[in-house]
């Protein structure tokens, strides 16, 4: 399928890395994926801040790189994924862009939704069944020590139920998943929240690290490298051998 | 009861000062962790649990649409039994309401069951003051009591503190030791308190819910006092809140089933009371006196707002337990009555001329487990996030708002942007190899337990 793709600013600027390999990963299962000309950011951190107008006029710029195309676009991130598919329409309420924000949010999808539903015929909004989770995470447990601890990003988890989209998505190019105690609890990154709250935001990556440290596995992913980054920097502060990466990088590396 | 912690520093403070108390930090996981395994499990018993949160948040939406109807229809009927209501617009007008019947009817032991409504409007220290002695009677009440603490959890007041804190205290009051067992600590409070409501003249309880067709009130609880508070001494005061009725039985039959399933993962606690009217001529026991005072204290200013689904709580504490900010924190970090994800949105609603109520809405990473719990589908993180928009520009300091505007007109431009894209490659791995970067801003606060990405 043609479509679009968008990586997130957050990829841009740190892991652009990730871009290719979402895009990689998308071709090798036979889409065609047109990068995005002119998008920066989904107005995710101003928005979440109580930034409404700071946010609109960055999400604008996205908005009109996303133009009037009706393929579905394919977002590298789980919680910007949310922000366009899901807080669009109310940001750009009352603007002239308030049609095109609703006709827009309907063709956002999180990168393992997509995967994962494309072809069928369920609607591309980044939302999938609960009811995939299951059978993915009942065998897990016998990963052994190589398996992946998938971390459930909070927007994936409870607003997009990406949550088993992810496994799905590794499940089917190979790769064997553990699961974590107090996996549905937030890592504590939260956008702002991270710098705002410091020492909580620490705290409960702390936690989370743990339960990671506890499974005897080595390898953390997520749809959201918000969420990675903030893990591995606490991880490397506390010298520990997690390595943290982007599901689209494991998507495109044997198993 | 007065604070210990309650000096005008922000909640990253409070925070900093809970982060260091393992002990606390550790009953809580433990109690929150207890509750929230308990409430799945009673919930998973339900075969239309989706059906019956989907009901319950109907009705509270549809009483708070006709809330003057109803409370009218429950008062006269309550007045028809005998029960006095009085209306009080804010906590001095509700605390010179008890205290005066207080001061009418006499006695100078006052047993008391737990209410947050008392707590909202700080009671105990006005009935002291005029010479009252307040026993606590719910156990983790009196545990706080003791401790000169308030409650740092809605339903659980003293989960942050573990049995041999308890124990501590217990024996401070006796004067002798009182083992750190559950069942010794629970057996001196049941002596020490039994006199507390043998001598008390009035006893003061709250209402989880207000019946409207009868004239009602509901009082649900697992240790008794309630009742006793309710029933043995003479006169029983009752303390709501403005939003806490139902139209009848059926509706409240609802909310029973998801409210102890949701706070203590109990089907129902061990003690339902619903009282209607005081003592009549032919039975044997109930208060000769019924009062019941209805606290507005800024619900009804949140009533036609976009907060208004805040009132539909039902005080189950269930977004306290999967909070994972009230989980490192607990209640005291919050400085409010209400803690947790309810309380951060209900106390800048009830209080909304603090600024440290409204700073509570940061108090989140809006990650949603507390709307995913929610019984009565109160969109609590939407809510933050709305509280934030609202006070955002108002309440943050010239340089937030100015980076957040710098930062939107950059990002709003492609060159600019991937010109700091470069910059941030170039500049990131240089920033990482720096040994003594200065620790302010973002920067700083990001560093303080993190490595650069």
């Amino acid at each position: 399928m043609r479509v679009q793709f968008f990586a997130s600013c957050l990829v841009e600027l740190l892991q652009p890395d990730v871009g290719t390999a979402a895009q990689r990963a998308l071709g090798a299962a036979g889409h065609e994926p047109e990068a995005l000309v002119g998008a920066t950011c989904c107005g995710q951190p101003a928005y979440n801040a109580g930034y409404g107008a700071e946010a609109r006029r960055v999400a604008r710029r996205t908005l009109r790189a996303l133009g009037d195309d009706d393929r579905p676009c394919v977002v590298a991130s789980g919680s910007c994924a949310t922000m366009m598919s899901h807080h669009w329409p109310e940001l750009f309420e009352g603007t002239p862009e308030e049609t095109a924000a609703r006709r827009a949010a309907r063709r956002i999808a999180e990168l393992t939704a997509f995967m994962t539903t494309a072809g069928s015929d369920a609607a591309p909004d980044g939302g999938t069944g609960h009811d995939d989770h299951a059978d993915v995470s009942d065998t897990s447990r016998a990963g052994g020590p190589t398996a992946v601890i998938v971390h459930d990003s909070c927007h994936a988890l409870r607003e997009l139920g990406a949550g088993a989209t992810v496994r799905r998505a590794l499940s089917d190019t190979g790769h064997v998943m553990v699961d974590a105690d107090g996996g549905e609890r937030c890592c504590g990154f939260g956008g702002s929240f991270s710098v705002k709250m410091p020492a909580v935001s620490v705290a409960m990556a702390d936690e989370k690290l743990d339960s990671f440290v506890a499974t005897g596995c080595e390898q953390v992913t997520s749809c959201d490298l918000s969420c990675l980054l903030h893990l591995q920097g606490r991880a490397r502060r506390r010298g520990l051998g997690l390595r943290f990466d982007h599901v689209a990088t494991l998507l495109n590396r044997e198993p | 009861m007065s604070n210990p912690t309650a000096t005008p520093v922000s909640f990253g403070r409070r925070a900093d000062r809970a982060l260091a108390d393992e002990r606390m930090r550790a009953a809580i996981a433990r109690g929150t962790g207890l509750m929230v395994q308990r409430r799945h499990e009673a919930v998973a018993e339900l075969v239309n649990a989706d059906e019956l949160r989907d009901a319950a948040s109907a009705i509270r939406a549809a009483t708070l649409q006709r809330l003057p109807e109803l409370l009218e229809q429950w008062s006269d009927n309550l007045g028809a039994l005998g029960g006095q209501v009085h209306w009080a617009t804010d906590a001095d007008e509700a605390t010179a309401i008890v205290a005066g019947i207080v001061r009418r009817r006499g006695g100078k032991v006052i047993a008391k069951g737990k209410s947050m409504i008392s707590e909202e409007i700080h009671l105990n220290e006005v009935l002291e003051r005029a010479g009252a002695e307040v026993v606590e009677t719910d156990l983790g009440e009196f545990i706080q009591q003791l401790a000169g603490e308030p409650p740092s959890h809605i339903v659980a007041p003293a989960m942050h503190k573990d049995r041999f804190e308890v124990a501590d205290l217990l024996s401070a009051d006796r004067g002798a030791p009182v083992s750190p067992e559950i069942d010794d600590e629970a057996a001196y409070a049941r002596r020490r308190l039994r006199q507390a409501f043998l001598d008390a003249g009035v006893g003061i309880t709250g209402v989880n819910f207000a019946v409207a067709s009868t004239g009602s009130i509901c009082l649900v609880e697992n240790e008794g006092n309630g009742r006793m508070c309710s029933s043995l001494p003479p006169t029983h005061i009752a303390l709501m809140g403005l939003e806490r009725i139902v139209a009848d039985f059926a509706e409240l039959d609802v909310m029973l089933n998801l409210l102890a399933r949701s706070a203590t993962g109990q089907a129902l606690t061990v003690y339902t009371n619903i009282v209607t009217g005081p003592r009549r001529g032919d039975e044997i026991d109930g208060p000769e006196e019924l009062h019941v005072v209805v606290l507005d204290g800024g619900r009804s200013a949140a009533l036609d707002t976009r907060f208004s689904p805040a009132l539909h709580c039902i005080r189950c504490g269930a977004c306290l337990n999967v909070c994972p900010v009230y989980r490192q924190v607990g209640g005291h970090a919050y400085d409010s009555v209400y803690s947790g994800p309810i309380g951060a949105v209900l106390t800048p609603l009830l209080k909304p001329d603090d600024p440290a109520a409204r700073e509570l809405s940061e108090a989140s990473s809006l990650c949603g487990a507390c709307t995913e719990i929610c019984p009565v589908r109160i969109p609590l993180h939407d809510l933050l996030l709305h509280l934030r928009h609202r006070d955002a520009r108002e309440d943050a300091s010239r340089l937030r708002r100015a980076g957040f505007w710098l930062w939107s007109q950059a990002w709003s431009r492609r060159w600019i942007f991937r010109a700091m894209v470069l910059v941030a490659r170039a500049g990131l791995p240089l920033l990482r190899r720096m040994r003594h970067l200065p620790d302010v801003g973002w920067l700083g606060a990001w560093r303080r337990g993190r490595e650069l990405p």
